[in-house]
């Protein structure tokens, strides 16, 4: 579904940083697949090349056997909307109601009114949100707005959604309804899910495979529950060792 | 007072008339001119939708050039085109050529400030759905600004208001020339004082009426 080959990003400035150096990934249809690593490791940036955000310096990211960096304008749009994308920080349009967001995917579409109402019906059902339909994002709360992300993000009915630290602004039990949604939607909607995260619970929670990301380097990946029970790598046993520290300063992490 | 009323009601009435006309008009044209080179200085910027060094340095400077120009100078140079475009110089239609092109380069920094202001984060959300950037700009930038933008036009309001009545001093009419004939050359200091409160009391009004529509139509404080 995903396949990355050599990634390499290297951000030009004064001095050249190494974001990420040859990263080698591959998800399949379907599955739950997370990354985890501390701040700055470069996971952010793996996402945001996958979601067309970042150009790679190097190597190659294949959507559904398409090579991204090689298609066309047009092309590209196509494939942006067979991706849903959600982020910590939500980014929602704080000047339109909740169904006027989870519309706007299906308004850049054209899609007709009337079916854009339905499809828009179906989904705020989906994320729970019915009787918020007409509320503005201000007059919700931070899961609640994470739940209508969700929703646009599944509007065009993508086959992989990429979220780049879904439940990092949240508290625990919030988190905890979050992640059920999307285990959810990849079980109901067979969707692929593309999990990025500092919070080793996320990745017990509901990845079932797990990638390592230290310092711009995948330093292992598997099997959530074969690494979490035989971690190889400092970068991982650190990540597990704090897990109590992770856990009472989660939310903490405003980035 | 009720003298003072019945003398000079009229000329006060259609002062008031040609300022709210001259100023209206031009605050119009003003943002057909301005708001599209705000929208391509924000798209054009360094981290923009559709990066280009060339055209936002040029047009920047342009702007700038056009916003260093004493608006009385402005007025005086721009007579020969005022003649070749409403076909005379002198009265408040003619005043609305330079009270345009004095006010387009302000009108694009106002807007330029209200998109930048858009959270960054939202315009990357709708590139990751397949926005083209045609639709960042409709769908994205300009309605997540409009409570800022609103700002920007009562601002950009009350400065034509009183740009009008400096061009009242050149022939233009309205209130800021009854103030200068009345007023300044025949020592009438009582119009002058009344046409000030008029002015006072019309610009008062122009930003309460901005403020209510703003609070409005904002939705990020419901």
């Amino acid at each position: 579904m995903i396949r990355i080959e050599g990634l390499t990003k290297v951000f030009k400035t004064s001095t050249d940083v190494v974001a990420l150096h040859d990263i080698n990934m591959h998800v399949e249809r379907g599955e739950i697949f997370g990354v985890i690593g501390m701040s700055g490791a470069g996971k952010s940036t793996l996402l945001r090349c996958i979601a067309q955000l970042e150009t790679p310096t190097e190597g190659h990211i294949y959507i559904d056997g398409d090579d991204i960096s090689r298609l066309s304008g047009n092309e590209s749009l196509a494939l942006r909307k067979r991706v849903g994308v959600i982020f910590q920080g939500y980014h929602l349009l704080m000047q339109r109601t909740v169904r006027a967001n989870i519309a706007f995917p299906l308004e850049l579409e054209r899609m007709p009114k009337d079916r854009i109402d339905a499809r828009v019906n179906e989904l705020l059902e989906l994320v729970g949100l019915s009787e918020k339909a007409d509320a503005y994002p201000s007059q919700l709360s931070g899961g609640q707005m994470q739940r209508v992300a969700i929703a646009r993000a599944l509007a065009n009915e993508p086959k992989i959604i990429l979220c780049d630290e879904p439940t990092s602004a949240l508290d625990s039990l919030t988190t905890k309804s979050i992640l059920g949604l999307l285990k959810d939607i990849n079980k109901k909607l067979g969707v692929t899910v593309f999990i990025i995260t500092h919070e080793i619970g996320v990745v017990k929670a509901i990845c079932d495979k797990v990638a390592v990301i230290n310092d711009g380097r995948l330093v292992e990946q598997g099997e959530t529950e074969k690494i979490l029970r035989d971690p190889q790598h400092p970068a991982t046993k650190l990540l597990l060792g704090i897990e109590d520290i992770d856990n009472s300063a989660k939310g903490g992490d405003a980035e | 007072m009720m003298e003072f009323i019945t003398k000079y009601w009229q000329i006060m009435l259609a002062g008031t008339g040609e300022t709210l006309y001259m100023t209206f008009a031009s605050t119009l044209f003003a943002y057909l001119l301005g708001l599209p080179l705000g929208v391509i200085m924000v798209v054009t910027a360094r981290g923009g939708i559709t990066p280009n060094q060339g055209v936002n340095k040029v047009l920047g400077t342009i702007i700038n050039i056009g916003r260093s120009i004493p608006f009385i100078i402005l007025m005086l140079v721009l007579i020969p085109f005022t003649r070749f475009v409403v076909g005379k110089a002198i009265g408040s239609t003619a005043a609305i050529v330079p009270l345009t092109i004095a006010a387009a380069p302000f009108v694009a920094r106002v807007v330029e400030q209200s998109l930048a202001e858009v959270d960054h984060g939202v315009v990357e959300a709708a590139r990751t759905m397949g926005a083209t950037k045609w639709q960042i700009v409709y769908k994205v930038m300009l309605p997540e600004s409009v409570p800022s933008l609103m700002r920007g036009l009562s601002i950009t309001t009350i400065t034509l208001l009183g740009y009008s009545a400096m061009a009242g001093a050149c022939g233009a009419g309205g209130l800021g020339d009854i103030a200068i004939r009345y007023g300044y050359h025949r020592y009438q200091f009582d119009v002058m004082v009344a046409t000030v409160i008029l002015i006072i009391v019309i610009v008062q009004l122009i930003q309460m009426v901005f403020d209510a529509i703003t609070k409005k139509i904002d939705k990020r404080n419901k």
